[in-house]
């Protein structure tokens, strides 16, 4: 008999196992809050990584492995990364076969391009919609399969929690409908969550409005290990805004894009001069402290403004338009200018959790049954990630959980008692009563916006104890603060509020253990940097936060980093990596 | 000096089977809003024109870079992505519906999973043998891929059905984003071994036959996709089609 599983999210990484999955002959229950088509993987602009090595510049999956774990300063356990990069080459030939056009070289076949922290053309694109083209393909199979009626799907259901046994194994989902607000528990095998990063806990990010990390932070209230969520990535390159940060995509400097201000009356090309080895090409973390530093320290910021500008005026209008026609669209449309002859003002912002729940090498956490793939897995980019190899993570997380989540499915075929699931509902169904009953004077979109800045302010590019601290007490002023909320919307259809408010609970209760596995950490390491602490200090913290939840806030704990495969070395960009 | 303000008139409906009714906000005017961040900063502070505290205006949004499609809505008559609507574009009150094609779940939120149906009913995915390693795809001319990647960007966001005249809720008319993808999939050296039987779909009700040719579709795409030329196109194969079954029989 075919197992049957639960796909929370319908992104790269939870399309990818509902289309294995169904393969395999299982049944599958694919949940998403928007249509699966509109999932955040849309918004990937630049490409995805793979060593196929179609330029003659002797690349390999094995470069590829060392350029990620190099770029990600050594936090990521080896050997899971060493596979991704093996299989990178496979998974972009599979998307090519299903029919994702990628762009060509003039002999017809697949062309790359160059990312950050690698001096080789080893990122597969098309356009620059690399993301939105690859999402679209696995939603054409995803289709398919539904069409055949292995695959149920529950859009605009959004996850509650998770139902437990006796013995903590995941046995199903409690999930809401958001439109009817009726609510449901859903048995099932085993359940993947693949919901993607948090980025609504920074308020503003390059994030989509459904990335709240509430389901995940539902799987950490529920036993399951939050891991490194302190290593967030701010992205160096984004359009200011009222509503998001627009992300312009690393593939600009990829193509020949430069990053500079005025000093002394004169253009400066900061990075060049800083990075000779890599120029524009440097690790996200290094271009974004660099900014930093132009802006706030030199106070070189473009009209006084904490911005510098991206400038792509240099380059063919034609080849532009070939290769990230999108990007430029996107700054266009939103700013007003033409980038192609006016340089893009830009700053950095928060772009993607390196952190996320702890899994094994099979993508499984710590609460049996409980799968987690995508950017909300902390297993794949250590202390920082490379562009490019997002889409590449949340693919490989997902092709690879199916055979674990199938055996788990068939050793564990007796069926839970009914009572749990009752239970769950009961629990969840009285927590939303008593929101609906929520009439004190706070706002909570309002609440969300201080989270937010606070979140920005402090846990970002760089971070203080002192600071940090203050963050903590603000997080718990928040949550105290969350339950005088009054709610605005008292209707029983399509209530948005009452969703909103359980999420903002649930962001507030997943900011802690980023803000203080930011402070535990006292060294400098990838994107997580403290003026403090400027150096890496692997004697006492080449290691994994694991964060376990409690009602008293977050417990820690550590485990080793598995290095075995390629020896920690300082990590620097100034001068050219192999000779570092 | 009087803090310069934006007016939104917004098209309200609590339910699906409620009494629509017209609802107006005046917001702090800032030149990098949006629609979609001014019905944030409405859940803010839901005050509406006469000073009366409402419910939050209900609405779809997700990307907000206008690559996903979520917050088409129909603004000064026109439809488009909310997001991607700046307020120094507004001149003045803008009024603010949702699409009038699809059922209204709340405000201006609507349902549009009838296009994905279309998807399904037109086989509009490329039937791989499976997803196990079996090396590159085939090769693909670099102005073959460019021509088929415009084609490839269709979010499915409805804005060609909501101009479109032959479309509406009782019609079988599946539209151009469909027809669009269809053609997508002719373009493609594997897509092309199947394209009988989409093209099957395409000749059954609500098919290709069924555009009225007025060519709104390709005026209001916001993606400039050239549907019409996909539309003549899977019309002219078709035709074809349709003549070679005859003679086949």
């Amino acid at each position: 008999m075919p197992g049957h599983h639960i796909i929370v999210g319908g992104g790269l990484a939870g399309l990818t196992a509902a289309m294995k999955l169904a393969e395999r002959g299982e049944q599958v229950d694919l949940f998403s809050i928007v249509p699966v088509k509109r999932s955040h993987s849309v918004c990937a602009q630049g490409g995805i990584n793979g060593a196929v090595n179609t330029k003659g510049e002797g690349d390999s999956p094995m470069i590829h492995f060392d350029d990620t774990i190099y770029g990600g300063d050594f936090l990521a356990h080896q050997p899971p990364v060493k596979a991704m990069c093996e299989a990178a080459p496979a998974i972009i030939y599979l998307f090519d076969r299903m029919g994702v056009m990628f762009n060509r070289t003039p002999e017809g076949l697949l062309d790359f391009r160059r990312f950050g922290g690698t001096k080789h053309h080893r990122t597969a694109f098309a356009g620059a919609t690399t993301g939105q083209q690859l999402l679209y393909a696995l939603d054409e199979q995803v289709r398919r399969y539904e069409a055949a009626g292995q695959v149920r799907k529950f859009e605009g259901w959004e996850m509650l929690s998770l139902v437990q046994d006796e013995s903590g194994n995941c046995r199903g989902i409690v999930a809401i409908d958001t439109r009817s607000l009726e609510m449901r528990a859903f048995p099932a095998d085993t359940t993947l969550v693949a919901t993607g990063g948090p980025g609504l806990v920074y308020g503003r990010s390059t994030q989509s409005l459904v990335c709240t990390g509430s389901a995940v932070s539902a799987c950490y209230q529920a036993g399951s290990t939050y891991a490194n969520g302190e290593f967030v990535q701010v992205h160096p390159t984004a359009m200011q805004g009222e509503d998001k940060y627009r992300l312009i995509s690393e593939s600009i400097r990829g193509e020949g894009g430069r990053v500079w201000t005025y000093r002394d009356g004169k253009p400066w090309y900061f990075l060049e001069d800083m990075y000779p080895a890599y120029g524009n090409l440097v690790p996200r973390d290094i271009a974004t402290r660099a900014i930093h530093k132009v802006v706030f320290e030199m106070k070189l910021g473009v009209d006084g403004n904490p911005l510098v500008y991206l400038d792509v005026s240099h380059l063919d209008p034609v080849e532009l338009n070939r290769k990230v026609a999108g990007v430029l669209e996107i700054y266009e449309k939103f700013s007003g200018q033409d980038p192609r002859k006016v340089p893009m003002k830009i700053f950095p912002a928060m772009h993607y959790s390196m952190g996320g729940l702890w899994v094994d090498y099979h993508q499984q956490t710590n609460i049996p049954g409980l799968f987690a793939a995508g950017e909300c897995d902390f297993q794949y980019h250590g202390a920082n990630r490379l562009g490019a190899n997002s889409l590449l993570s949340c693919i490989h997380g997902g092709n690879i959980c199916e055979s674990a989540m199938i055996n788990h499915a068939k050793s564990h075929k007796s069926a839970a008692s009914a009572q749990i699931f009752d239970q769950e509902l009961k629990r969840q169904r009285e927590s939303f009563d008593n929101i609906f009953k929520m009439s004190g004077p706070e706002n909570a979109f309002a609440v969300w916006r201080e989270l937010g800045d606070i979140m920005t302010e402090n846990v970002t590019v760089v971070r203080y104890n002192d600071k940090l601290k203050a963050t903590d007490n603000k997080l718990l002023e928040l949550k105290d603060r969350w339950s005088r909320i009054g709610l605005n919307d008292k209707g029983k259809w399509a209530n948005q509020e009452v969703l909103f408010v359980r999420q903002l609970w649930n962001m507030l209760e997943l900011a802690r253990p980023i803000t203080l596995g930011a402070l535990n950490r006292n060294e400098s390491r990838g994107a997580h940097y403290k003026p403090d602490f400027p150096e890496r200090d692997d004697a006492n913290f080449m290691k994994t936060t694991m964060a376990a939840w409690s009602s008293d806030g977050p417990r820690f704990s550590w485990e080793p980093v598995d290095v075995s495969l390629i020896k920690p070395r300082p990590r620097r960009y100034d001068i050219d990596k192999s000779a570092a | 000096m009087a803090e310069q303000t934006q007016v939104l008139r917004i098209k309200r409906q609590e339910t699906p089977n409620s009494e629509p009714y017209y609802e107006e906000f005046e917001i702090p005017y800032l030149p990098h809003h949006n629609i979609v961040s001014m019905l944030m900063e409405i859940r803010r502070n839901p005050v509406n024109r006469k000073g009366k505290r409402v419910a939050p205006v209900v609405f779809n949004a997700n990307c907000l870079e206008e690559v996903c499609g979520a917050c088409t809505m129909v603004i000064n008559g026109r439809v488009r992505q909310a997001c991607s609507q700046l307020a120094n574009g507004l001149h003045g009150p803008a009024t603010v519906e949702p699409m009038t094609k699809f059922p209204v779940v709340r405000d201006l939120w609507v349902d549009r999973s009838k296009m994905f149906d279309h998807l399904k009913k037109a086989r509009a995915w490329i039937p791989i043998d499976g997803t196990y390693d079996l090396g590159p795809g085939p090769k693909v001319a670099p102005d073959v891929q460019q021509f088929a990647y415009l084609f490839s960007r269709c979010m499915t966001c409805g804005c060609c059905l909501e101009a479109c005249p032959q479309f509406n809720s009782h019609s079988k008319f599946m539209g151009a984003s469909v027809i669009g993808q269809v053609y997508l999939m002719s373009q493609h050296p594997t897509g092309k071994m199947n394209l009988d039987e989409r093209l099957d779909a395409m000749m059954a009700e609500g098919g290709v036959a069924d555009c009225g040719n007025a060519q709104n579709c390709v005026e209001v795409c916001p993606k400039d996709i050239p549907l019409t030329t996909a539309i003549s196109a899977i019309g002219r194969q078709t035709t074809i089609k349709w003549l070679r079954d005859l003679f086949m029989k």
